[in-house]
This record gives C-alpha cells, sequence and structure tokens, in this order.
C-alpha cells in the first residue's frame, strides 16, 4: 500500500488525497509526504496509523521528514503507531486544550475511561463536551460492535484556534459498512451501504423495526445529525465509497431521513478501504444546544417510522 | 418498589451498553416480572448515549409492552437525558 501525505487535507479537500491511496500490497506500506507543509485532518492520521497496525513494522517504509511541521506528527503519536523512528524530539507540552493524540481502543473497558478523560484533555465547556463526547463514544462504539476489526478504533482529535473547530478522526480496518448491513439488508454497492447506515432504524443487525435490544439503528444518524444542525462537515469513507455531508446553503434547518436528501457529495470509485472511516468537525462557534437538538431529532426519527411503516401497509385491492 | 441509582455504575456519562444490559438483566427484568415498580435515579448522570437508553429499556418496552412506563420512573434527569430518553421510549412506540 502507498499513501501521500500532502500539504493540506480536511474534511472539504479530502477526496484527492483519497484518490491517491494504493490499497494493492496489503502486507507493505510505503509513506510520503509533502517536503515543505503538513496540515492534516486527524481522520487521516487515523488512517494511517490504522494502516500501521496491520502490518508488520519491517514492511513499514517512512519516507524522512522535512517539512516544518513534523513534530505535529510526532506529537499526534503517529511515529509510535507505525513503530518508526522519527528521529524527531519534542517538547511534550501538556496536552490539555489542544488535542487527543492517536489512541487505540480495542474493548468497551477502554472507551468508557477513554470517554471520561476526552472532555477534560479538550478543555470544553458542557455545551461542546455534551456532543463531542457522544459522537466518540457512538461511533467508536460503533467501530467495536459492527466491524469485527481485530485491532478495534483508532480515533485522535484536534482542536483548531483560527476556526474554533475541534476535527475528530476515526478509522477501523473491519469488515466495512457493506458487509456489516447485508447482514440483514442487500445494499447493491458500497454507497448504497453507506445510506442505509445513516438513515434512522436501519442496522445490520436486524429488519425489524425498532431494531434489537441492543441496536436501534440510529447511531451514524444522530451523528450526522449534530453535525448538519451545527452545520459542519462529516464525511463517512467505506469500501469504495464516500459519503460527504456537506454545510448548509439556507439558515433553515431540517434534518432528513434519507441522507442523500442532505446537502452532500458522494463518490463510489475510490480505492478500496478496508473497514470504515469517519471524519467529523465541530464549531464550537456554532454549538446548538444538545438537549433542543436531541428534540429536533426526536421528530425525525418518529416520522421516518411512520413513514416506513406506512410504506408496509397493505393496500385495498379495488377491482 | 425497587430505586436503582445508576450513576454508581455509570459514571457521569451513560454510554456503556454492557452495564446498560447488566442492569436490564438482573434488576429491571427481575422486578417488573414480579409486578414491582422501578425508579431509576440519574442524580449526577450528565449525559447518556441513545445506544445506552436503548440498552436500558428498549427490550422492556418490548417484553412488557407500553404499560411498562406506567411502572417505570426515571428520576433526577437533566434535559439531555429527559432528551435521550424520550426519543428511545417515542420510537420503541411508534415501531410497536
Amino acid at each position: 500500500m502507498k499513501i501521500h501525505i500532502p500539504n493540506s487535507v480536511w474534511l472539504g479537500n479530502i477526496d484527492p488525497f483519497l484518490k491517491g491511496f494504493y490499497p494493492l500490497k496489503p502486507n507493505e506500506l510505503k509513506i510520503t509526504f509533502n517536503k515543505k507543509w503538513i496540515s492534516i485532518h486527524p481522520m487521516v492520521l487515523s488512517m494511517i496509523a490504522a494502516l500501521g497496525l496491520q502490518i508488520h513494522a519491517s514492511k513499514i517504509e517512512c519516507e524522512k521528514l522535512e517539512a516544518k511541521s513534523k513534530h505535529y506528527l510526532e506529537r499526534m503519536k503517529l511515529f509510535h503507531f507505525l513503530r518508526v523512528k522519527s528521529g524527531i524530539s519534542v517538547k511534550e507540552h501538556e496536552a490539555a486544550g489542544r488535542f487527543v493524540p492517536l489512541t487505540q481502543i480495542k474493548d468497551s473497558k477502554s472507551l468508557t475511561k477513554f470517554v471520561t478523560e476526552v472532555t477534560p484533555l479538550l478543555h470544553l465547556e458542557p455545551k461542546h463536551a455534551e456532543p463531542i463526547r457522544y459522537i466518540m463514544s457512538e461511533l467508536i462504539r460503533n467501530v467495536l460492535e459492527h466491524s469485527l476489526s481485530k485491532d478495534g478504533a483508532i480515533v485522535c482529535a484536534q482542536y483548531y484556534k483560527k476556526s474554533n473547530t475541534i476535527r475528530i478522526g476515526i478509522a477501523d480496518t473491519g469488515i466495512g459498512i457493506w458487509k456489516s448491513i447485508s447482514q440483514s439488508y442487500k445494499p447493491k454497492n458500497d454507497l448504497e451501504a453507506i445510506g442505509m447506515a445513516l438513515t434512522p432504524g436501519i442496522t445490520g443487525t436486524t429488519i425489524k423495526e425498532g431494531g434489537t435490544e441492543r441496536n436501534a439503528g440510529a447511531g451514524l444518524f444522530f451523528i450526522k445529525s449534530i453535525a448538519s444542525v451545527n452545520n459542519d462537515f462529516f464525511v463517512i469513507y467505506s469500501g469504495k465509497a464516500l459519503y460527504k455531508l456537506l454545510k448548509r446553503t439556507g439558515k433553515k434547518i431540517k434534518l432528513h431521513v434519507d441522507p442523500f436528501d442532505d446537502r452532500h457529495s458522494r463518490r463510489d470509485d475510490l480505492p478500496s478501504w478496508q473497514g470504515t472511516v469517519v471524519g467529523i468537525d465541530l464549531s464550537l462557534d456554532k454549538t446548538q444546544e444538545f438537549a433542543l437538538l436531541l428534540q429536533l431529532l426526536n421528530k425525525t426519527l418518529r416520522e421516518a417510522i411512520k413513514e416506513r411503516k406506512k410504506a408496509r401497509y397493505k393496500k385495498p385491492q379495488f377491482i | 418498589m425497587i430505586k436503582i441509582k445508576l450513576f454508581k455504575q455509570v459514571g457521569p456519562f451513560a454510554e456503556n451498553k454492557d452495564v446498560a444490559k447488566d442492569i436490564r438483566l438482573k434488576k429491571l427484568i427481575p422486578a417488573l416480572s414480579k409486578g414491582q415498580n422501578v425508579i431509576l435515579d440519574f442524580e449526577n448522570v450528565e449525559g447518556a448515549t441513545q445506544s445506552f437508553i436503548h440498552a436500558l429499556i428498549s427490550d422492556l418496552i418490548r417484553k412488557f409492552g407500553n404499560e411498562v412506563l406506567d411502572k417505570i420512573k426515571f428520576k433526577s434527569c437533566n434535559d439531555t437525558v429527559k432528551a435521550i430518553i424520550s426519543i428511545v421510549t417515542d420510537y420503541m412506540q411508534e415501531s410497536a
């Protein structure tokens, strides 16, 4: 596999970076970097770390870093995950207020510990801490329950002062969304599977309305909705498909049951990612009160269930 | 009547579905099966995920019907926790 880290990757312009990922020869990994400057979204870091974990250290070739921002990658623990000696020495600053370095979470207990520690680490007000804690917990739990990845979830986050935004990335190298959803439904391709995973009430664990005692099939819909209400980017990449929630153009907030009714971009021609990657931004300037957001979600969810039930009604036969 | 103080088991953020399942199987179902009322006390719980609340109560609605909500009282919930519980109880009843 080959992956090149360009000078700037954020969710808005992530497509060319993903397009450049070379997934063949899965037993080796070659990483190259932009020579001058590197500013990358945590989603990218999580992806590279997740790839690195799959490969024997001797088969990872990491180009010597020249970019000025190389210390950032060291602090985020990328080289630790790649088991590569970077030769970069950094004065370890206290992480509080700035970032959550790459972290591997493989079980429920570690997740609880991580979620407890993440809020003080980011030094957030309760209004901001609530959705971030929520997003991280639900996304990581999704990985633990559905991905069947032996490496669990790889997560990291970064606060960007200039945009007053928290950016989060979570990657796994598990079975991917298509295979997970296909346990109960028949999605034609990766993109359709992503669409189903984002639709409330659809879970790979059952076709029953209301889900099982363990899964309701609403987790990803909630997270997409948090991004939608706050007018932030949300990206999900699995197999060859990418779904990107774009920022709203108008002021009116409307949550859609069908993710393809939201303002979005999509593609199904990317190099195949074995597993799932999610990236999300949360602008702290615009964060809505979480309880109000949940009320809006409730209304949408109930309408969705009603619509689906109605679609299954038997029709009278007029002859 | 039994009272379950959730904070002791789940901490300030209720997200661990395994703990939710444990409470449901070991405390809620046995109590409700005996016809007892239940108080779920959320004092000091600052937040919860929909997954946690779903794992805690959805199966009760499925097993005992909507009437089970007459037997359960949710105590000391903040606005966020109230909203999440309402989401789960609403969609479970809509789905029935």
